[in-house]
């Protein structure tokens, strides 16, 4: 990693900046942020974040890492790119939402937890089966989080049923135990680093 | 032509019609689809949320599968959101040898490797679009779709972002007005109608998350189309599809409007220019009806048994709705209208 200026090293420790860099796959380009906003503005769900990404990353560059980590911006980006493709110093804006999330997650510090348990209801399923399966991923989703919406969508839920797009049960992949022993092996050298 | 073929998660189920309509439609152009033995999710954008290396060895998993018959060098993946975490993958682990060796440690717990740059994945549009060609498929249109007017959905994640390893790899569309697929709509027989927002985003999984941020999206996406006067929107994605489909009417109960918007494959549309028995295009399942707009190029789908009313119009004392339009045009005599 190249020398970053805006960093204040203090003794010896990571600073934040640092720590979203080195969690971020590749060259994020993040130092090179030069706040021009075209992420916010290109954002879909943006009006309904916290904080716009532009500012998000002003603030890890401050080192407000409680006040980033605990934003629900990165939980309420939809992955759709915009701001990747248009961001002028190419920044991998996408990919760095995806570490804030790793890294709340990792530390327990986000205040909803409607993003963060319906990731891992999703990667539950995935784990244990090998492939996603929707009705489960729902319902356990709907008990733990929006129980008192379930009214809005139990017309739509019902047309999925009969119109026979909903599975009952979930698929099972054959190498369920290769998968396994690969995720597990995975998981242990990202620890390792 | 012979291609790897990653159904991914949605399309074994809640895009059956996406599934059913490839495999019709692959057969008249000679594509020929070896599905990838014993594949798992690609992990949408959850796993990586969560976990970083352990999401690339999950999607790497696929590509190795993909890999063990050496004459199969393309994959193709008919969903968005799989088609993005493949490329990405593949390009991370090209760029990057500390994640190609771990990845392939994880993988070898597996007895599998996977040597980056081996697949090219290929959206099915791409394949479409690039390998069939606009020539060939407009040979084979029998019954085009002259005088439907359909909204052109691209959605995110097939255009961007730009994942290619090199000059070969390059995405196949442009990221923020991307084409193909109005000129193959075009070549059916359509009328494309102008539609901006077409590479914007559905939302995702955010009808979970919050679903008011998620049908401000869709309001946007239905209400677009349907201001320029188009009859059904086109889409490429099993999430796009779900996502307009299915959540459309939560939406209309949100914002209080009456949107009516089918929303519909690509696959299935040239399958119906060709000439295709609709339901054999799996279309019928959606829950916007698509069978009013249909209707207009002539073509007939079943009301499936599943939707038939029950208990039957026997069954109860209730004027039918013929009766009542007799009546109404007695009643017009009657005060002389």
């Amino acid at each position: 990693m190249t020398t970053i200026q805006y960093t204040q090293k203090n003794n010896g420790k990571k600073s934040f900046l640092e720590e979203v860099i080195e969690l971020t796959p590749g060259k994020s380009n993040l130092e090179m942020c030069i706040q021009c906003g075209t992420c916010g503005g290109s954002c879909p769900s943006g009006a309904d974040m916290d904080h716009t990404p532009r500012a998000i990353f002003q603030m890890i560059f401050a080192g407000m890492k409680d006040i980033v980590l605990k934003s629900n911006t990165p939980w309420y980006c939809v992955s759709c790119y915009y701001c990747t493709s248009r961001c002028p110093q190419e920044i991998h804006i996408t990919d760095l939402m995806y570490t804030i999330k790793r890294i709340a997650v990792k530390e327990n510090v986000y205040d909803d937890t409607t993003a963060p348990d319906f990731s891992k209801t999703f990667i539950n399923w995935v784990e244990n089966y090998g492939r996603s399966f929707e009705l489960g991923l729902m319902s356990i989703h709907i008990l733990k989080h929006t129980r008192l919406k379930v009214f809005k969508i139990t017309e739509m839920g019902m047309g999925m049923v009969t119109k026979g797009r909903m599975s009952f049960t979930p698929n099972k992949i054959k190498g369920l135990t290769d998968l396994k022993a690969i995720l597990a092996k995975a998981k242990e050298l990202e620890v390792a680093g | 032509m012979k291609y790897n073929y990653f159904p991914g998660c949605s399309l074994e189920k809640n895009a059956a019609a996406y599934d059913v309509s490839t495999k019709a439609i692959a057969d008249p152009f000679g594509l020929e689809l070896v599905e990838i033995e014993d594949w798992n999710c690609c992990g949408a954008t959850e796993y990586i949320s969560l976990n970083l290396l352990a999401s690339y060895a999950l999607v790497a998993r696929n590509l190795a599968q993909a890999s063990k018959n050496k004459d199969l060098t393309q994959t193709i993946a008919p969903c968005s959101a799989c088609y993005l975490n493949l490329r990405k993958t593949d390009k991370y682990m090209y760029e990057s040898s500390d994640l190609n060796q771990k990845v392939n440690t994880a993988l070898a717990a597996g007895g599998l490797s996977y040597k980056p740059g081996t697949q090219k994945v290929r959206h099915l549009l791409d394949v479409v679009v690039n390998d069939i060609g606009f020539e060939k498929i407009a040979e084979k249109v029998t019954k085009p779709l002259t005088g439907l007017r359909i909204a052109p959905y691209y959605g995110c994640m097939i255009v961007r972002p730009e994942l290619s390893i090199s000059k070969d790899s390059l995405s196949f569309d442009d990221p923020e007005h991307p084409t193909t697929l109005d000129e193959l709509l075009k070549v059916l027989g359509a009328e494309v109608v102008d539609y901006p927002l077409k590479a914007n985003c559905c939302g995702g999984h955010m009808t979970q998350i919050n679903d008011v941020t998620a049908f401000e999206l869709l309001h946007r996406l239905i209400k677009g189309a349907a201001d320029y006067q188009a009859d059904l929107i086109v889409t490429l994605c099993p999430m796009c599809q779900f996502n307009l489909d299915a959540f459309q009417g939560p939406m209309n109960r949100h914002f209080g409007t009456k949107f009516s918007m089918p929303v519909l494959y690509f696959t299935q549309m040239i399958g119906l220019a060709l000439g295709m028995d609709a339901k054999k295009l799996g279309i019928g399942d959606e829950l916007i009806d698509a069978r009013p707009v249909l209707a207009k190029i002539g073509v007939q789908v079943p009301i499936p048994e599943s939707a038939k009313k029950r208990p039957d119009k026997e069954a109860l004392p209730m004027p039918s709705p013929l009766k009542n339009s007799e009546n109404i045009s007695k009643i017009k005599e009657e005060i002389g209208q």
